[in-house]
């Protein structure tokens, strides 16, 4: 088996508080391996606000400064504008934040900092619901997926539309650069975040991070089961940059029952309902490379 | 240099005098002059000052936040519902320790939609950590922004401020200011250096999570800050004095209350017109006084109970209502002077709401009130709204 070659710095210490097998730890411990030390994080109410750990004692290497759920935006335009001011080019500014903090409450002051080309990576961990204040339904969730506020019940709530097209909205809105990554794949996630380093301007990474409670599945599946969304198509890890697309890895080869059924969270799924998401992961998937040859073809 | 200008375009330059290095600025009427001037200033070189064109004043709030961390001194200016919008964000700085300062170009919220000035938009900040004081005309907005930069940065204190401007009355009208040269400000106040900012060579959380066995000692600390603030605030105002000859070395200016049988304590530009009234009743023969409420927050406690101690009969002229007893100005005075309760009687007197004009007449009425409960010892309304209209109306 061949040997993974990530840097070796660990920015993240033992005794975080996150769950066990909880996907956005892993994903910050992968991240802050590519974004080194002179990075700083910014962070609103979420997970992470308290698997960093309780005052006096943090998780992080780095420096963080936390803030309100609809903030990260505004607070990075800030940051940077005050390290233009001071003239320091040398620091990573990074917003951190889930996707309920991303897509539903801070969408406003994410567009404001787009629009501004605000110079800083934004790291959107989605593990698809509210998941800090215990398995609310958000922008993010998906297609017929159990939460605690799409319950289900004699109705048949389940989360009834699909995610919020977050990129798509961002790349109208003028990032520099897009790219999705996934914890199961860490060599292409360290590649993409050391990318994003480079580019100047807004740059917005949309990371799948598996969560044991929230998709109840056992805490030592998490990378296994997000594995699975890239293999089935459900989470195509792909780039954008100036206009073009590219798929990083074209391995759609399992149908969406596999990773759908892996998870408590559509257990009542009837075969029509995977039906439908088969039928629109196979859209959405070739519509994805027909981009990407679009933006080949293109140069 | 003596110049007219506006309100809004003395808080403006106040922000360049300061070199202001971070400013964050979201549009709202009758604030927006101040946002467009410091844009000018910055587009052309005569402020050397990043300017981040927020997408709300919630994120003007957050921004600075964040800006502040890195130990940039920071500007933004509100009113009303951006004021409103920005609440959140108003805990979150003075808990953070950020020590921003914002003019506030105080208006009434709505409904019904209201662009003129009142106090109910600072009011419903006043527990939110931050100091704010208020100006009687445009030479104390400018003065008041510089030495309340002095004040937040304190290291004692870090707090943040509101200087708090009336709406039109003040914001966009013309009057004299004297403005002082920049290397006369830099003389006065010294770069901003803070202790708490973003250091890699120590990576720390900024604005952690706290579990109940140590939040409290946050908050109180706060507290002793806000405490600690009340003497900042005269020893600002003495070297201030000192440096430009201006007087500001009292948390509340008494006007002719040495043998004042009553006196009204007012808030804002109506303090000006309060005392031209003041000077009409001396000249019948009336005893009355004013005392200018300069700062809120911190809340000049032993000023007041000091006033109580000579004038007997006191009223409260507020620009806001509480939905309780009186406005917010009324129920702190009374609150300050309730260890004499018996001896002193406090009368508050509602008024100029929605940007209502409040004349030297109502003024004067208000003066005839107090002297009559003063005579007769017992008064039948603790509160009173003044020069309401009576008709019919419907909401």
């Amino acid at each position: 088996m061949p040997r993974l070659t990530l840097p070796k710095d660990e920015l993240v210490s033992k005794g975080h508080s996150g769950c066990a097998g909880c996907g956005a730890t892993l994903l910050a411990r992968l991240c802050l391996k590519a974004l080194g030390p002179k990075t700083i994080i910014n962070s609103p109410a979420c997970c992470w606000s308290v698997v960093q750990g309780v005052w006096p004692r943090a998780a992080l290497k780095v420096p963080v400064i936390d803030h309100a759920f609809e903030c990260t935006g505004a607070v990075s335009s800030g940051i940077r504008a005050a390290l233009d001011a001071k003239g320091i080019d040398d620091v990573i500014v990074v917003g951190w934040a889930g996707d309920g903090g991303t897509v539903d409450i801070g969408l406003q002051a994410l567009s404001g900092a787009v629009d501004r080309r605000t110079d800083f990576i934004y790291i959107m961990y989605d593990n698809e619901a509210y998941m800090n204040t215990g398995i609310q339904c958000s922008g993010c969730t998906p297609l017929y997926a159990w939460t605690n506020t799409t319950p289900g019940g004699k109705n048949q709530e389940w989360k009834q539309v699909a995610k919020k097209p977050i990129m798509e909205m961002l790349i109208s809105n003028g990032i520099a650069y897009g790219a999705t990554v996934s914890i199961a794949y860490p060599e292409d996630l360290v590649t993409k975040v050391k990318k994003a380093k480079t580019i100047r301007g807004t740059k917005f990474i949309h990371a799948l991070s598996s969560c044991p409670p929230g998709w109840k599945i056992p805490s030592s599946k998490s990378v296994e089961v997000a594995r699975l969304a890239t293999q089935t198509g459900i989470f195509p890890l792909y780039e954008y940059e100036n206009g073009a697309y590219v798929l990083n890895k074209d391995v759609k080869t399992k149908p969406v029952e596999e990773y759908l059924m892996s998870q408590g969270r559509f257990k009542h799924l009837t075969p029509a309902m995977i039906a439908e998401v088969q039928r629109r992961v196979d859209e959405d998937y070739a519509a994805l490379k027909a981009k990407c040859k679009g933006a080949g073809a293109s140069g | 240099m003596l110049d007219l200008m506006t309100g809004n375009a003395a808080a403006a330059k106040a922000a360049m005098l300061a070199r202001v290095e971070v400013i964050a600025a979201y549009p709202i009427t009758p604030q927006t002059s101040i946002s467009e001037k410091l844009a000018e200033m910055v587009a052309n070189g005569e402020m050397n000052a990043k300017y981040i064109k927020v997408e709300s004043e919630h994120s003007a709030m957050a921004a600075l936040i964040g800006a502040s961390y890195i130990g940039a001194r920071t500007f933004t200016a509100t009113s009303s519902q951006g004021l409103a919008l920005m609440h959140e964000m108003l805990f979150w700085a003075s808990g953070a320790r950020r020590p921003i300062v914002m003019p506030v170009v105080s208006r009434a919220l709505g409904p019904p939609w209201n662009i003129w000035t009142d106090h109910m938009d600072v009011m419903g900040e006043r527990d939110t950590g931050w100091m704010q004081l208020f100006c009687e005309n445009n030479q104390e907005t400018l003065d008041l922004i510089l030495m309340a930069y002095r004040v937040a940065e304190d290291k004692d204190i870090m707090l943040p401020a509101m200087i708090i401007e009336d709406g039109f009355i003040l914001s966009h009208t013309f009057e004299k200011v004297d403005v002082p040269a920049i290397e006369e400000i830099d003389f006065y106040l010294h770069p901003f250096n803070p202790d708490v900012k973003v250091n890699f060579r120590k990576p720390r959380r900024y604005g952690s999570l706290v579990m109940p066995d140590w939040a409290m000692e946050f908050r109180y600390n706060n507290a002793l800050a806000m405490e600690k603030a009340k003497k900042k605030w005269v020893e600002a105002g003495i070297a201030f004095k000192k440096a430009f000859g201006r007087d500001y070395s009292s948390l509340v200016e008494l006007y002719r209350c040495e043998d004042a049988d009553v006196a009204l304590i007012v808030a804002g530009s109506a303090a000006g017109t309060a005392k031209v009234s003041a000077d009409r009743m001396r000249e019948r023969g009336r005893k009355v006084g004013v005392a200018k409420l300069r700062a809120f927050r911190p809340f000049p406690t032993e000023e007041v109970m000091r006033l109580g101690e000579g004038v007997r009969t006191i009223g409260v002229f507020d620009r806001s209502y509480t939905f309780a007893q009186g406005g917010a100005i009324y129920g702190e005075v009374r609150n300050a002077l309730y260890p004499m309760a018996s001896d002193v009687r406090v009368k508050g007197y509602i008024g100029g709401l929605g940007g209502r004009d409040i004349t030297e007449a109502e003024f004067e009425k208000m003066f005839e009130d107090l002297l009559a409960i003063a005579k007769s010892g017992s008064m039948s309304k603790d509160v009173e709204w003044v020069a309401l209209k009576d008709g019919s109306y419907r909401w």
